[in-house]
């Protein structure tokens, strides 16, 4: 190496230094951890997510006055910090609830991120958010359902969507109304994977209809990424319940539409407790033969021109996926968090986690269907709600209960092929 | 005996034909080389994207998807070879695991990368639907998948006893040195070898996409099952994986129906390992 050579890298590594320093400057930067499968068997799920949290960044980091009422998108960046950027640190939880552990720990120790957002599946933030709760900084918790999570006295963690309880409500009334327009609802069976939400989710709806005096008839539980769920259709096929609720994951879920074919099995209700049912690319392989399945949701597109229709056409473009409800509550929730940090100020976790404790977003503030945001002492989400959808064509799911939000009349029985 | 249980262990015997299809090409690699490959189920998962592509491009059906899967596999095969386990063989057993293993985590995220994460499936009419029998319903996939696994056994099994390449590979798999010294290129047997496993694989993944979702991770699923067969059936015994398959999947199949398909996992592993236990070599193996 020649003395040119080493003072020509000296020289672009001072002017390197020089300007990244320099862009430090300009933009500030408040660095949010979220935790996600990105591989693994939900890493579709990990994939959309991320497509919508970009989308997200992009509506908060940059100026958006079309989307009206909407927190923190008329402006560039968030005002309360000098239109500092928000930056997410993605990380891998791989479908693990000790990785997704290990992920936090880097996240908060190494990155320094001023709060955790995360972890799609129940087991993975009941992991995560107990670190976040050690060190003492915010988690959000946008999507996981499980209803343990806000039961645990912690004080760092806060969670915007409705959960197993609030759903399980909705499907006992759902399926009431049902009763009452003439079908077969006596007999329930439920069907879930063995993980942190499928459990945890059966056992709330299963005491949800107790409570109702009326017990679930059949509970059938299987391991999680099954190879094979024959035996399964089978038990369901033989003992007749009048309605299954699904509770599985995507790769689950599918698996179950084609055995359910397969061996020629229909159900007169089909009811799916989110998921995979939300995942598109369930839709895409299955949908055709899983027509007339019932969903919950809080996410509807609403009128051309409303601020959810144009996020959902900026997710569109993003991903190119239509934009469906677990993405939504995610979206939703980062923009919570956002906005809590905006409010604070600071990136300081105490302050932000006191801006967490006085949200009180209103309905038109909000992209999803909930009531509002604001969080009991728990850190639970007191005006989350949502609705009953149907995959009426095999291709889009439509509201059809509460009657208040239903576009179209719920259509018996579940159709399937 | 019920009806549903007669339907439960003909699903159980297609369930575990389909078990023997992709272990086939395991039982070659481990039983005759020992090498270990973990990229094994990645190799089924390529298998079923090959079939994919070739529906989604050409509107093919298995007709054309599976012959195309089995040379695609097996060209990878004998790449994979040449550029991977020739080297690492020669290194200790830990170099051979991780090194496989290292390519089972290249493939998959090569697909993810280019295919993306989203689950995939072949249209549920692409082999004739379902029929029935005397009421038992029967998936035409399932059963074409099973078919073929005995023949590609009976195809292997006469290869490896019946023909002169055949006894070379055993040779070289028996005794490396000593084969070279017979004339036997111990590099090329085991490139062939490599072949026809990965060809096999391949075949396999094609069939299985016809009633599986597809997705980058499938591999996971499908691999654990692939080891287990093997080992039940006997390293290097082609029939062995054939039966412990079926074993399996009948096995899996009652219980889950039976006692919950939470416990299924653990009835097939309990009698797995109380067999070994009386019989390490498995099945059909030698000691």
């Amino acid at each position: 190496m020649t003395l040119k050579h080493v003072t020509g890298l000296l020289c672009a590594a001072a002017m390197s230094i020089a300007l990244a320093a320099g862009a430090r400057a300009e933009d500030k930067v408040v660095k949010i951890g979220v935790i996600l499968p990105m591989s693994g068997g939900t890493a579709s799920i990990g994939a959309h997510a991320k497509a919508a949290l970009e989308v997200a960044m992009d509506i908060i980091n940059n100026a958006h006055p079309e989307l009206g009422n909407l927190p923190l998108a008329k402006k560039a960046g968030l005002a309360g910090l000098g239109g500092a950027k928000i930056e997410a640190v993605f990380a891998d939880n791989q479908g693990n609830p000790a990785t997704g552990q290990n992920q936090a720990l880097r996240l908060i120790t190494e990155d320094k991120v001023a709060a955790v957002f995360g972890a799609y599946q129940s087991g993975i933030t009941l992991t995560s958010s107990a670190i976040a709760e050690k060190y003492g900084i915010p988690y959000l918790n946008s999507e996981s359902v499980a209803a343990n999570l806000t039961e645990r006295g912690f004080k760092w963690f806060f969670r915007t969507t409705p959960i197993a309880t609030d759903f399980a409500k909705a499907y006992v009334d759902f399926l009431a109304d049902m009763k009452a327009s003439g079908a077969k609802t006596d007999a329930i069976a439920l069907v879930h994977d063995n993980t942190e939400y499928g459990t945890s989710v059966a056992n709330t709806i299963s005491a949800a209809f107790k409570e109702k005096g009326q017990p679930v008839a059949l509970d059938v539980a299987y391991p999680v990424n099954a190879t094979d769920v024959q035996g399964q259709v089978l038990q369901l096929k033989d003992k007749k319940p009048d309605v299954i609720i699904m509770i599985s994951y995507t790769s689950d879920a599918i698996l179950f539409a084609k055995t359910m074919q397969s061996l020629d099995y229909k159900p007169a209700i089909l009811l799916a407790d989110d998921a995979g049912y939300s995942d598109p690319s369930f839709i895409k392989a299955v949908g055709k033969i899983s027509q007339g399945a019932f969903n919950r949701s809080s996410w509807s597109v609403g009128p051309a021109g409303s601020p959810s229709a144009i996020i959902a056409d900026m997710y569109k473009k993003k991903s190119g996926e239509e934009m469906d409800d677990t993405v939504g509550r995610q979206m939703q929730g980062f923009f919570v968090l956002a906005d809590a940090i905006d409010r604070a100020g600071s990136t300081d976790p105490a302050k932000i986690q006191a801006a967490l404790k006085a949200t009180d977003l209103k309905p038109e503030q909000l992209m999803m269907g909930y009531k509002g945001v604001k969080f009991d002492d728990k850190g639970q989400n007191i005006l989350a709600s949502g609705l009953i959808i149907q995959l009426q064509d095999g291709e889009n799911y439509t509201a059809v209960w509460p009657k208040a939000n239903a576009e179209k009349a719920p259509v018996l029985p579940y159709k399937g092929w | 005996m019920s009806f549903v249980l007669v339907q439960v262990i003909v699903g159980g015997l297609l369930l575990g034909a389909v078990y023997a299809l992709f272990s086939s090409g395991l039982t070659l690699v481990w039983g005759m080389m020992n090498i270990v490959n973990f990229a094994h189920g990645d190799f089924v998962m390529l298998g079923m994207y090959v079939a994919y592509v070739v529906y989604t491009l050409m509107g093919g059906g298995p007709l054309l998807g599976a012959p195309l899967a089995t040379l695609v596999l097996a060209t990878v095969g004998v790449v994979v070879y040449f550029a991977l386990i020739r080297d690492i063989m020669k290194g200790p057993m830990l170099a051979q695991i991780l090194g496989t293993f290292g390519l089972a985590l290249l493939l998959r995220y090569s697909v993810f990368w280019w295919f993306g994460a989203n689950f995939l499936s072949m249209p549920q009419n692409i082999v004739g639907g379902t029929f029935a029998v005397a009421g038992l319903r029967i998936e035409a996939s399932r059963l074409l998948a099973g078919v073929v696994a005995i023949l590609v056994t009976l195809g292997l099994h006469l290869l490896l006893t019946r023909t002169s390449l055949g006894s070379k590979m055993l040779a070289v798999a028996e005794d490396a040195t000593a084969a070279q010294l017979m004339g036997i290129r111990p590099d090329t047997m085991q490139a062939i070898a490599w072949g026809i496993a990965a060809g096999a694989t391949g075949l396999a993944g094609a069939l299985i996409a016809n009633f599986f979702y597809i997705v980058p991770t499938v591999g996971e699923t499908l691999g654990i099952v692939a080891f287990v067969t093997v080992s039940l059936g006997g390293f290097g015994s082609v029939p062995g994986a054939l039966v412990a398959g079926l074993l399996i999947g009948v096995i899996e199949s009652l219980s889950g129906y039976l006692i919950g398909a939470v416990y299924k996992d653990i009835v097939v592993y309990v009698l797995f390992l109380l067999f070994l236990w009386f019989r390490p070599q498995g099945l059909m193996g030698k000691m």
